[in-house]
């Protein structure tokens, strides 16, 4: 009963951020409220006995990525910025083409509902997803990939540097 | 908690960021939003793996976030060089392979 509470606050929260985002004026208040989602997110993970995964989204995404996104939005100094404003041709098939995929993937949803588990709450269900089995399974079975990820954070860096220096093109 | 509801949330969050891209002409924003349905993904992803109580799932998703962090890092370069050459981050005006 708590964990379906909690589930609807949550996606409350995560929905009224993602709007908020979407028609906010300035873009720092957009990185604020995409904020209020990834730490809604974080939650709904925890809601579903996913800790590592809660914690790392809090860390990179809430901490590093949209830290990240707030420095350039202060660094580029904008003041203007056109608002959702009035309606013409292109806005209302955009529309149209976001409704659309809405219903499709609700309508995937309702069509499998039957064949979709619970989320389970026992104690060997927890156990078998939580954070020693998932540190055991990264360091082992996914342990040449976690090297590969390493390469490409570290390939990004370099490129992320490259681009942003001064005399770039 | 059946699984569903978490589905139909992704599903909420992923088309908000649809709309984001379609509807906004900021660069900031359309990348905003596609952080938005990376993370609708994600939560989508996590359901999956704890309603079969498969520990792989998280794995993926772990991947990902580190994958959109390098992605987030090189992205936001780009809006840098971008701004730095054009003084605009509406994308309308940015047409660099228009000869």
């Amino acid at each position: 009963m708590l964990e379906t509470f909690l589930f609807f606050v949550f996606a409350v929260f995560s929905v009224v951020g993602a709007l908020g985002m979407l028609i906010s004026k300035s873009p720092i208040a957009a990185a604020l409220w995409m904020v209020q989602v990834m730490l809604a997110i974080a939650c709904l993970y925890l809601t579903l006995n996913a800790a590592f995964i809660g914690v790392v989204q809090v860390l990179v995404y809430a901490g590093a990525i949209m830290v990240l996104f707030l420095f350039v939005i202060m660094l580029l100094n904008l003041e203007e910025m056109p608002r959702l404003g009035s309606f013409d041709f292109r806005k209302v098939v955009a529309g149209v083409l976001g409704v659309a995929v809405l219903a499709q993937l609700l309508t995937l949803v309702v069509v499998n509902v039957v064949g979709l588990p619970e989320v389970p709450d026992t104690e060997e269900a927890v156990a078998a997803t939580d954070v020693p089995a998932l540190g055991v399974a990264i360091l082992t079975d996914h342990a040449f990939t976690l090297q590969i990820v390493g390469v490409l954070l570290l390939a990004a860096t370099i490129g992320a540097v490259v681009l942003a220096k001064k005399r770039f093109a | 908690m059946d699984l569903s509801w978490y589905l139909a949330l992704s599903a909420v969050l992923f088309s908000i960021g649809v709309l984001g891209v379609l509807l906004r002409r900021n660069a900031i924003i359309v990348f905003l939003s596609i952080e938005l349905m990376l993370n609708a993904v994600n939560l989508s992803l996590v359901g999956f793996a704890q309603g079969f109580g498969d520990v792989h799932g998280q794995i993926l998703v772990f991947f990902v976030m580190s994958v959109a962090a390098a992605e987030a890092a090189v992205g936001l370069a780009i809006v840098i060089a971008m701004f730095r050459n054009t003084m605009t981050l509406n994308i309308d005006e940015i047409n660099l392979f228009r000869g």
